[in-house]
């Protein structure tokens, strides 16, 4: 199981690499392979939405399961990822690279003190 | 009965778990409600639960006895003798939900040709495995649509010539949800509530449904407010007899998001109003948003084509609370049924029978309207049911009725006091020219004593 | 492909039916109106018939072989019950009838009511709930509306133990509700300090399944449902395992409240291949107003002379109606004329032989496989199907495999808090020799396991298709064989 040590992770398996003002978020690998194969994305906020830490961003859908994607941090939406509506297995083969979810102006830079680092959402995963 | 079990068996079965006796098995129970009477009378045997329920069936005057006009949702239309016949085949009826699918092959391609069949009927793109019956799956597109705007459009618009039971199961269905807004107009007729309900179209409006035909029996044009809905960024429903069907217009003409409804008339008996078969179809972009069981085409591992349920993740044993419905069923095998009836019946039959229907309600119609005193109050089109004023209440003509074993159709005074003088009368198929005459000729006759 | 679909055996002009001809003069439809393109395909009787014969043989079914399935009750379906439900005089009847002509059914109602009251010792009964999920959501619109009829606006949220079927959360959420997840104790219980720390004044109720989806009585339900009412809750019940209960306890002597009956499940009705089931409702007296309507009672009592007049009423709060008509007439018939033929000591034997059978089976398979919970089942149990020694073989495995010895897998991955669950339920109807049979296998399987693995990750190898690719299914949707757009 990958855990890319420049970004933070939330509890429910989300993570948010910040470059200056923005933050892209996406979902860890422990999650897609909870999932197992993905067949469906659907995005509840738009760019120019506001998002709070923790509201639902998006929904993801395997065969076997639902699952909502929570935005780790405040802020307004820039832009999401519109491939994986086409394209939603890039989640199980590249959850941190291509298949990022999306790009938030972010409200405040605290936000990232209530997440994981890399260490411990390792920790974390090993102890489930 | 129906218990295979030997004294000795039983014997070896309790040495192999290690108690005494059966009564060991049941030491969680409570000890003072263990084994409780139950004042029920004695097992019987095959041949005297038959006499019994032959006695309960005599004691009903059936549709055979009676020449019946009855409809108002549910229409005694000929089964052919090929359709129940295959569902007595045990592989269909004792079979599970097709959860392991390689092994249920039978009532998934089954169901795959239902889907298609309705979706086909219908001229929408797809089509569920079924509701319970079509007010539950009316009562089901109110809760698509509060869910597709993320409950953000509170208000509901239902014609109020919508099959009052439909009204009502769609009433049940939303009582816990507070803040939806059910919407009937008052009108005086079916085309009143077309030019009245104009105003109340806005962006608030979640769904507008009406019945084609209504009620009443009326077939009337609903484009223009469905455009008007859908300008408003709302969605619209069509509740459809799916007789019309065989030859007359679907409401996916007009640009109808949903079409649902009863499915009963396909190949179902009257059976004292269940179990029946609610159809839902609609358009691809809705797919996910819908609740009830989905039946997909895809191949094995050696690349065979075969079928299974998909999109379960939208389902209640996966989402739990949040599934927008709890259905965990459909109606197996009438959805079985159907696609049977429609297979036999094909293009030509279906045309057919839905053309008959249609002749032998517009002579009836003609004829009864024809007699001093009565009626047609219906000034639109209609299909196989009308509403005929009488010279007196329905209720005294059904009495006088009754003692020749004659139904005359649904009195209307049910539906509303101000209309108790009307009669909504189904034709069908099975109604002969004779049954017609007769039921002409007792009219007159029972206004003229 | 396996069988052709309807539309590649259609052929250009075939027909398969005719009606009488047209008896009465004909006349044109208005032109605006009339359909031009009727899409259905095109067979003869005989392409029909074959063609749902073939499908059929396609088909695993309870007359064909054994289904453990848990929490299903997959007993076998009597021919009797096919002959009865079909008579003319019931089948040929409309709902909108006067109720003088159909006297029979009402009256078959009407004993059915009771036959259920007095099995479950509730009060008041409805007959109109099409299946179980249905009759859940009659419980849970029964809850909402009973409290807000007292004002007692605060009641948001319903318990439900960790271990309930999907159904119980979705229903309360259509019903309104909030969902507090009450967890299992290590006996396989619901605790009365969880319930009792979880109670407050906003909880509304508690949705309890008992025997539990464990297969196994909640030993503490009498105190539990005490502490429920006690915090001004509801106890509604759900009735899926009802198999086990039948003359052994009367679940409303434990305190429940409503719970809702599957007549597919404990009253041998069929499965049909995923419905029509039959979901009746009892409650107790006190909550009888808010029963869905109508309801059959007697509207006319009878004298020396005439028997008394059936008819239906709709209780006075009553939530409203759940569907049109009067409920699943079809499935009442033949679950009333399972009842007359058990009998009072017949259904009392039937739970007797349905827990007998499980606690024997799974005598049989625990020292091969996992069980969470060592205590006496009901009439169902849960083993984990998975090993230590061959972590890469699941329980879905373990299922495939089975098939390939001619057996239906056992509900799989159900209830969610046993780690890949395979939930049995051998039913009354099977005798001990299928039994000992079924154990056979799955100890063949379970060394299969170690032997020779693929032979699991692979199944089945002997069924009319392989492993589906559902992946396929939910990603490249078709679902329709033929259209007129292709």
């Amino acid at each position: 199981m990958e855990v890319k040590k420049d970004r933070n992770y939330a509890k429910t398996d989300e993570w948010v690499k910040v470059d200056g003002n923005a933050g892209k978020i996406g979902i860890s690998d422990y999650a897609q392979d909870q999932l197992s194969d993905i067949v469906f994305v659907e995005y509840l906020k738009e760019p120019g939405d506001s998002v709070k830490q923790g509201e639902v961003f998006a929904t993801i859908e395997s065969v076997k399961a639902a699952a909502d994607v929570n935005s780790p941090v405040s802020g307004t939406v820039k832009e999401i990822n519109e491939t994986l509506l086409d394209t939603p297995e890039l989640l199980n083969s590249d959850p941190f690279n291509e298949a990022w979810m999306g790009i938030i102006e972010l409200e405040s830079k605290t936000d990232i003190e209530n997440l994981m680092d890399a260490k411990e959402y390792e920790s974390y995963c090993e102890s489930r | 009965m129906y218990i295979p079990h030997t004294d000795a068996e039983r014997q070896q079965m309790l040495d192999g778990i290690g108690v005494d006796s059966i009564q060991d098995l049941f030491k969680d129970i409570p000890q003072d409600h263990l084994f409780p009477n139950m004042d029920l009378p004695d097992g019987l045997s095959e041949m005297e639960v038959l006499d019994q329920m032959n006695l309960l069936a005599d004691a009903n005057n059936s549709t055979d006895e009676l020449i019946s006009f009855l409809g108002a949702g549910a229409y005694d239309h000929f089964v052919p003798s090929a359709v129940d016949m295959l569902l007595r085949r045990g592989d269909f009826f004792s079979a599970y939900t097709p959860y392991q699918p390689e092994i249920s092959q039978g009532t998934l391609q089954a169901i795959f040709e239902y889907q298609t069949l309705m979706a086909n009927l219908t001229g929408m793109e797809i089509s569920n495995a079924s509701h319970y019956d079509g007010a539950t799956a009316a009562a089901e597109t109110v809760i698509t649509a509060y869910y597709h705007f993320r409950k953000k459009r509170k208000s509901v618009i239902l014609s109020p010539y919508i099959h009052p039971d439909y009204i009502q199961v769609i009433k049940t269905y939303l009582q816990a949800l507070d803040d939806i807004n059910i919407i009937i107009p008052e009108t005086d007729s079916p085309e009143q509530f077309i030019k009245n309900t104009s105003s109340l179209i806005n962006d608030d409006t979640a769904i507008l449904i009406f019945q084609y035909p209504d009620f009443l029996g009326n077939i009337l044009n609903f484009e223009d407010l469905i455009n008007q809905v859908h300008e408003n960024g709302g969605l619209t429903a069509s509740i459809v007899y799916p007789q019309v069907l065989g030859i007359m217009k679907s409401p996916a003409t007009m640009g109808v998001d949903f079409i649902v409804g009863e499915a009963q008339s396909l190949g179902l008996p009257l059976s004292f109003g269940g179990p029946y078969i609610g159809f839902f179809t609609t358009k691809k972009e809705f797919i996910r948003k819908i609740s009830g069981r989905i039946v997909g085409e895809t191949v094995d591992a050696d690349n065979k084509r075969g079928y299974v349920l998909t999109l379960t993740a939208r389902e209640q044993h996966i989402r739990r609370e949040k599934a927008t419905s709890n259905i965990c069923s459909n109606q197996g095998l009438n959805a079985l049924a159907v696609a049977i009836y429609l297979s036999l019946l094909g293009k030509s039959g279906f045309r057919e029978v839905s053309n008959i229907c249609y002749q032998k309600a517009h002579y009836l119609s003609d004829k009864i309207s024809s007699l001093d005193g009565y009626h047609l109050v219906n000034t639109a089109p209609f299909f196989n049911e009308f509403v005929i004023e009488c010279p007196i209440d329905a209720s005294e003509i059904s009495e006088k009725m009754a003692e020749i074993g004659i139904l005359p159709g649904y009195d209307l005074g049910n539906f509303n006091s101000a209309r108790r003088k009307q009669l909504l009368i189904a034709v069908t198929e099975k109604t002969t020219r004779e049954d017609m005459d007769y039921f002409v000729k007792t009219l007159q006759e029972s206004t003229n004593a | 492909m396996l069988e052709k679909t309807i539309y590649e055996i259609s052929s250009k002009g075939r027909k398969g039916f005719r009606f009488p001809d047209l008896d009465v003069p004909s006349t044109n439809l208005p032109n605006e109106l009339e359909r031009e393109h009727l899409p259905l395909p095109e067979l003869s009787e005989l392409d029909v018939v074959r063609h749902f014969t073939n499908l059929s043989r396609l088909n695993y079914s309870i007359d064909g072989g054994f289904y453990p399935l848990g929490s299903c009750t997959m007993k076998y379906n009597p021919r009797v019950n096919e002959v009865t439900s079909r008579l003319p005089g019931f089948s040929m009847t409309h709902p909108l009838q006067p109720i003088e002509t159909v006297q029979g059914n009402l009256l078959l109602m009407y004993l059915l009511q009771e036959w259920l009251k007095e099995i479950t010792g509730f009060s008041a009964a409805t007959l109109q709930p099409a299946a179980g999920a249905h009759g859940e959501l009659v419980g849970g619109l029964i809850i909402h509306a009973y409290h807000k009829s007292r004002n007692d606006t605060k009641r948001t949220k319903i318990l439900i133990p960790d271990s309930a079927h999907g159904t119980n959360p979705a229903t309360s959420n259509m019903s309104g509700f909030e969902i507090v997840s009450i967890p299992t104790d290590a006996r396989g219980n619901v605790d009365c300090k969880t319930v009792s720390d979880a109670c407050d004044e906003n909880t509304a109720g508690l949705m309890l399944t008992n025997p539990n989806t464990l297969g196994l009585f909640e030993e503490q339900v009498i105190e539990v449902n005490k502490i429920v009412h006690a915090a001004g809750g509801l106890v509604y019940g759900d009735g899926a395992n009802l198999n086990a209960l039948l003359g052994i306890v009367k679940p409303h002597d434990l305190g429940f409240d409503i719970m809702h009956i599957n007549l597919h499940k404990t009253f041998s009705t069929p499965h049909g291949g995923g419905g029509p089931g039959s979901g009746p409702v009892v409650v107790s007296d006190f909550l009888k107003e808010f029963l869905p309507g109508p309801i059959v009672e007697i509207v006319e009592e009878g004298d020396d002379e005439l028997p008394p007049l059936y008819g239906f009423v709709t209780p006075e709060h009553s939530i409203g109606r759940m569907k049109a008509f009067h409920g699943h007439f079809g499935i009442l018939i033949r679950a009333l004329t399972y009842m007359m033929i058990q009998g009072k000591n017949g259904l009392r034997s039937v739970s007797e032989h349905a827990v007998l059978n499980a606690n024997y089976l799974m005598a049989l398979l625990k020292g091969t496989y996992s069980l969470p919970f060592d205590r006496t089942c009901m009439h169902e149990f849960v083993l984990e199907g998975v090993w230590d020694d061959v972590p890469e073989v699941h329980a879905l495995d373990i299922a495939k495999r089975l098939i390939d010895y001619g057996f239906h897998p056992p509900t799989n991955y159900f209830p969610l808090n046993v780690h890949e669950a395979l939930m049995i339920e051998p039913t009354e109807t099977e005798s001990k020799d299928t039994l000992d049979q079924f154990a056979k296998v799955m100890l063949k399987i379970a060394a299969e396991a170690r032997e020779s693995p693929e032979l699991l990750k692979e199944a089945p190898h002997h069924a009319p298709v392989k492993r589906l690719d559902e992946v396929k299914a939910a990603r490249e949707l078709v679902l329709c064989c033929w259209t007129p757009n292709q």
